[in-house]
């Protein structure tokens, strides 16, 4: 059986857009609090926009440079953007549909209303706007006109314009176009005067603009205007073999980002003709790429109404992640360690206990060293001060920044210079390679000698995501993961590859062929008859590699419970291919983040977490680290995380053979929405804690029936 | 409890190591990091014959690197040494003061026998397992770039050990000068080390039995540690590695590297080590091979250790140097009776005179030693016996001496029969330094003394005692026979020993009945 037929594959960007689908069906689920739907629908439109500069981009440009390679779905670059623009285009219509019909209705309901066309607003609303427009907008106004002194100006990227058609005052017949764009330093929503108290009315702020649009442009009459967005290629390649200093080349490449070419053009249906023509001639862009929008573009204004006051009723009920058992609130990080391994699960576990090891390892006497890799973290991070405290107390701290994190270069940059301001030693990334693991290791002078402490973890060290995605982590001391630790860290700082690794698996080397080996091994206990399972949570699937490997293990009689949140290109209960494979997606509250990995192994069960996800960017081309969890107690929790995960049937998504997706149905059985249920967990767990009743137990107690709840 | 952090610096010919150690009497030797650094600094200087300024300047960067790693882990002591590469380049001391000028960093150079010493300790460090082994037959495979040192054991210690010209690189090259189709290379590999091997085998292996290899290697040793060993002991099996050696000349460069997860670039060397290990063991008809994984860094470590008296199990390594010249005098047919007679008196000699000389144990043992072999050149040419005795010792290695200090051996074993050169002279004939002079000077005139007692080679007396009484140092022995003919030599012989200590020696009889 060749398992590299295309037919076996699915298009990742095609199972990307099928990820989307499934965070918009959270936004047309009537089941969920309506600020809830807002937010998911604006993640559905910042989604889309990031997948336009990155995914569809790279596409391109693969056209242009005539790359016509296929890729493992059988398709060329060109047959997959002629795919993906029909998908596209239907998604966006749903996003739509999904506003126009759900979402305002809704929002009507209760008492919520948005004017859509600034032609609606009453004379006392209208007096409202003008005065907003005169007092904060006309300010911050740059309006730009085109004629032959004057060049068709540079439309910044993801900005939102209004173009308009301008005819002079004195008479003369002549057509001019002008343009201007909608501020993003003020809000893109406007609270109105309501007719009566309990209601809100809310306006965008092109309307307000659009409604004065004449005041720019006093010696003109306006024939017409109309909102525009466009969306450029915004893939980062830099030639770094000629980039002397990393660090600079990347300054100049965010710069030349807002330059990029442009891909796509949102207009409002109906705009002018001679409007669009210029706009389609000035951008250069082609038919297909301009996207005809009934209704507002750029919806991601939402996410700015949920921020809302007022509307609590309207939300989930807010979870405040719980203190971990193993490290009650005041003690020494160090000692509790030493104690065992530590396992954390955010959010339902609290960050602080990651933020406090690297605050009490700045500040801690008998404390050598800090290292650690920095992939994206919080603005005004509490993880950057303490390492900077540390370099300053005289600690050697050494920090990896990777520069090349997407989106994030401009926000990086600024605090890889504040710590080496500080002191610490800055590694500004690898040549080649984004590093991408979780690691931090202190080194610690104690009285029997050097002791290491590990973090290790599935998240980036960023306190405001770990509120919001799912993540799990490891503190410990173990001697042969520290040995290992170590020689990461040598390795970052360019020094060789050490003899062999103890437990740690790492990419772009080793990571790949541990995971394959691990794979085979359940083949062949299938083969021979013994148990064979393997149980997997991660982002994405799609190394061809891995795949097919799987394929081979699903036909050798593995059973493999794949648990994807996003893209994946395997195809589950393919007859003779992948029968045994079974995948679920949750689309959840929280966004699901974490890598669990579990192999039956014999009836002695390995358990690992990592960093990487089984795409070749993860497994080819990053630093990665994959670590064992063996603490048995700590190894049933983790076993315990990915059943309930299994066990979800609100939130959860089943492949179907065809590549489809199809919510779980829930039929007789019990409501069984898992991250509730680890929120009740992490709660329970740190009550009993408190009370003492269960002091020090670090495993979390399943609950059985729903007469615990 | 003192634990002492201590870094080991190796600055080789390929690559720059540092191993950080924690060392304390309760737990040992222990690794805490392991950083290297690919720098071909061999390169240099087996093309141009000098470092040049560019690998200079990495060097010394690297090495402040390593200053800055050193203070992370709180060093307080540290040893950084310098192999063939710096020892092999014509600007040596340029480039040592240039890197002690730029970074504080002293680098000491190791000869050849010094640094397979080195070697050979951090197989040591291994403590237990090392014993394990050396109970048996056993010998130790040190492949270096140029060659491979060959060392032999018996009963716990080494008694012979040879350079032999096979070295990884060595090989690589001639083997990439003759350019042989891929089915040739292993047979063509085979006949350049046989040509080699037949000597050593006839001349030092002959009837010994091996068992067991020990191996220490910069390309395979990991894989045979990592991959290959099996069993507690942590052996492999002549099976099992014949086959890994084997698949080199069969599989391809990628299959090779994908299988033993090493660096492509890394793999025909491999092939080479591991065609050196399994024709030594052919020979040898060894059983099993163990590899350690330690590096010169180990030794470093070990023998720092040692020095600082910390206390540790060790190894002695002075039982294996005085079983070593054993073996030497074996070969050149030196009577062992005559020598352990020289022994016995000259070291009662030296012992009887602390207070005069001044000197510690480590002269103790040269004198040993020379007294050991003081009459092998007598194999060569009964009449210049001290100038081939000389050349004998100074030219078969043992691995636990110095340069120097095997020059000191040969000297005094050479001036028990010649004419005593003075310093001028000496250091004319090399670069030695005035120290030196003096302790050759000292032990000369010690080991004439015990040459003259026994100058019939009869060993006349049965009993020997020397003890000092102020200007004069008593020698009593013990014997029926007459000693005239000894106290006639002895005479003559003590106008030396006059010279240098300004004692008078006396021989006194006790008769016996």
């Amino acid at each position: 059986m060749n398992f590299r037929n295309p037919e076996f594959y699915t298009n990742r960007e095609l199972s990307w857009l099928r990820f989307n689908a499934r965070v918009l069906s959270e936004a047309r689920d009537a089941s969920l609090p309506l600020f809830e739907r807002l937010k998911f629908l604006s993640i559905t439109v910042s989604n889309l926009d990031e997948f336009f500069m990155v995914r569809v981009a790279s596409l391109k440009d693969m056209v242009h440079a005539g790359y016509n390679k296929k890729d493992i779905s059988g398709l060329s670059p060109k047959e997959q953007l002629e795919v993906l623009y029909g998908e596209i285009h239907r998604f966006v219509d749903l996003q739509y549909d999904t506003y126009k019909e759900l979402i305002i209705p809704a929002l009507q309901e209760n008492r919520v209303g948005i004017v859509e066309h600034h032609e609606e607003l009453t004379r006392e609303q209208g007096a409202y706007a003008d005065r907003f427009f005169a007092e904060n907008v006309y300010p911050v106004l740059t309006p730009m006109a085109v004629d032959s002194s004057r060049p068709f100006p540079l439309i910044k990227n993801k900005s939102l314009n209004l173009c308009a058609l301008l005819s002079k005052k004195d008479g003369s017949k002549e057509v001019e176009f002008a343009t201007v764009q909608v501020p993003s330093v003020l809000p893109r929503i406007v609270e109105l005067p309501s007719a009566d108290s309990d209601t809100v009315t809310l306006i965008r702020l092109e309307e307000i603009i659009e409604r004065n649009i004449s005041k720019l442009f006093l010696n003109y009459d306006v024939l017409c205007a109309y909102p525009f967005r466009i969306m450029r290629n915004a893939d980062l390649t830099i030639e770094e073999e000629e980039a002397e200093d990393l660090l600079k080349e990347i300054e100049k490449q965010i710069k030349k980002r807002q330059w990029g070419e442009a891909i796509r053009l949102e207009v409002e249906a109906g705009i002018d003709k001679r409007l669009l023509k210029i706009l389609k001639k000035e951008l250069k862009v082609s038919s297909e790429d301009i996207y005809p929008i009934v209704g507002p573009l750029d919806l991601t204004f939402l996410m700015k109404m949920y921020s809302l006051p007022g509307f609590e009723h309207l939300k989930r009920k807010g979870f405040e992640p719980q203190p971990v058992p193993a490290l009650p609130s005041g003690c020494n990080l160090f000692e509790e360690i030493r104690k065992g391994d530590v396992l954390l699960h955010h959010p339902y576990q609290t960050f602080t206990p990651v933020v406090r090891f690297i605050e009490q390892a700045a500040t801690d006497e008998k404390v050598l060293a800090i290292k650690q890799t920095l992939y994206r973290v919080s603005g005004n991070s509490p993880i950057i001060k303490a390492l900077s405290k540390a370099a300053e107390n005289g600690k050697q701290v050494t920090v990896l920044v990777e520069l090349k994190a997407r989106f994030d270069e401009e926000n990086n940059i600024v605090w890889a210079k504040m710590l080496e301001q500080a002191g610490c030693h800055v590694i500004y990334g690898l040549v080649g390679l984004k590093t991408h693991s979780k690691i931090t290791l202190v080194v610690r002078r104690e009285e029997d000698g050097i002791r290491r402490y590990v973090h290790l973890g599935t998240g980036n060290y960023n306190d405001a995501t770990a509120k919001l995605y799912t993540d799990t982590g490891l503190l410990t001391c173990d001697e042969a993961i520290g040995e290992d630790a170590t020689a990461v860290f040598n390795m970052l700082s360019g020094y060789s590859e050490p003899p062999g690794w103890n437990k740690l698996s790492v990419a772009p080397l080793w990571l790949k062929k541990k995971f394959l080996r691990l794979i085979d091994r359940e083949a062949q206990n299938a083969k021979a008859g013994r148990p064979a399972r393997i149980a997997a949570k991660m982002n994405s699937l799609c190394d061809p590699d891995i795949i097919e490997a799987l394929y081979e293990a699903s036909c050798a009689g593995v059973e493999i419970h794949l648990l994807v949140r996003g893209i994946c290109s395997l195809r589950a209960g393919v007859k003779d291919v992948s029968e045994n494979i079974f995948v679920r997606s949750i689309v959840g509250d929280y966004l699901e983040h974490s890598r669990i990995f579990y192999f039956e192994n014999d009836l002695s069960p390995e358990v690992y977490m990592a960093s990487a996800d089984w795409m070749p960017r993860n497994l080819d081309r990053r630093v990665e680290i994959m670590f064992p969890i063996e603490n048995p107690d700590l190894k049933k929790e983790v076993m315990h995380i990915l059943d309930l995960q299994f066990r979800d049937n609100v939130k959860a998504h089943r492949l179907m053979p065809d590549g489809t997706y199809e919510k779980v149905q829930r039929g007789e059985d019990e409501r069984f929405a898992c991250q509730e249920i680890f929120c009740q967990e992490a709660k329970k767990a740190a009550k009993q804690k408190k009370k003492g009743g269960e002091g020090g137990k670090r495993v979390f107690i399943p609950k059985t029936s729903a007469d615990d709840i | 409890m003192a634990i002492k952090t201590f870094a080991a610096i190796d600055v080789g010919s390929f690559e720059m190591a540092m191993k950080i150690f924690e060392i304390s009497a309760k737990c040992g030797m222990r690794e805490i990091d392991y950083i290297r650094h690919h720098l071909a600094l061999g390169s240099d200087t087996y093309n141009t014959k000098k470092i040049g300024y560019e690998k200079m300047d990495e060097l010394c960067r690297i090495l402040r690197e390593f200053q800055q790693i050193m203070k992370t882990y709180g060093v307080t002591d540290y040893r950084a040494y310098g192999t063939s590469a710096i020892r092999e380049a014509e600007n040596t001391l340029i480039i040592l003061d240039q890197i002690r000028n730029r970074t504080g960093v002293e680098i000491q150079v190791l000869s050849n026998s010094e640094q397979r010493f080195l070697d050979y300790k951090s197989i040591a460090s291994k403590g237990e397992e090392f014993r394990s082994f050396i109970g048996k037959g056993t010998a130790i495979v040190d492949i270096g770039g140029g060659t491979i040192q060959l060392s032999l054991f018996e009963n716990d210690s080494l008694v012979t050990t040879q350079n032999v010209k096979i070295g990884v690189l060595r090989l690589h090259e001639l083997l990439m000068q003759m350019r042989p189709k891929p089915g040739q290379q292993a047979a063509i590999l085979d006949e350049m080390m046989d040509s080699q091997l037949s000597v050593f085998k006839k001349m030092y292996l002959k009837d010994r039995i091996v068992s067991n290899l020990i191996v220490m290697d910069d390309y395979i040793s990991g894989t045979i540690k990592g991959q290959l060993a099996e069993g507690k002991n942590g052996v492999v099996s002549k099976e099992v590695f014949g086959a890994f050696a084997d698949s080199f000349f069969v599989k391809s460069r990628e299959a090779l590297a994908e299988t033993y997860a090493v660096a492509e670039e890394n793999v025909e060397l491999m092939g080479i080590s591991a065609r050196i290990l399994s024709h030594v063991m052919e020979m040898m008809n060894a059983e099993t091979i163990w590899a350690p994984g330690v590096t010169l860094c180990d030794g470093i470590a070990y023998e720092y250790a040692e020095k600082k008296r910390i206390n540790m199990t060790r190894h002695d390594f002075e039982k294996d140097i005085i079983a070593c010249a054993k073996n030497i005098s074996k070969r050149y047919m030196g009577s062992r009776k005559r020598s352990e007679v020289m022994e016995e008196t000259a070291l009662t000699i030296f012992d009887s005179m602390k207070k005069v000389h001044g000197m510690s144990k480590r002269e103790r043992l040269l004198l040993q030693l020379a007294a050991i072999m003081h009459d092998c050149g007598k194999f060569i040419n009964m009449t210049d016996v001290g100038m081939c005795s000389y050349s004998i010792i100074m030219h078969t290695e043992m691995i636990g001496l110095s340069h120097r200090e095997r020059e000191i051996v040969a000297y005094v074993a050479r001036f028990i029969h010649d004419d005593f050169s003075y310093y001028d002279e000496m250091a004319a004939a090399s670069d030695m330094n005035k120290e030196t002079y003096l302790i050759i000077a000292k032990l000369t005139a010690i080991i004439r003394i015990a040459n003259g007692l026994d100058k019939s080679h009869k060993q006349k007396f049965k009993k020997f005692k020397a003890s000092l009484e102020e200007e004069r140092l008593i020698l009593t022995v013990e014997g029926k026979q007459d000693i005239m003919y000894e106290q006639a030599i002895f005479r003559q012989r003590s106008d030396f020993f006059e010279e240098v200590f300004s004692i008078e020696p006396v021989i006194k009889q006790k008769k016996m009945d």
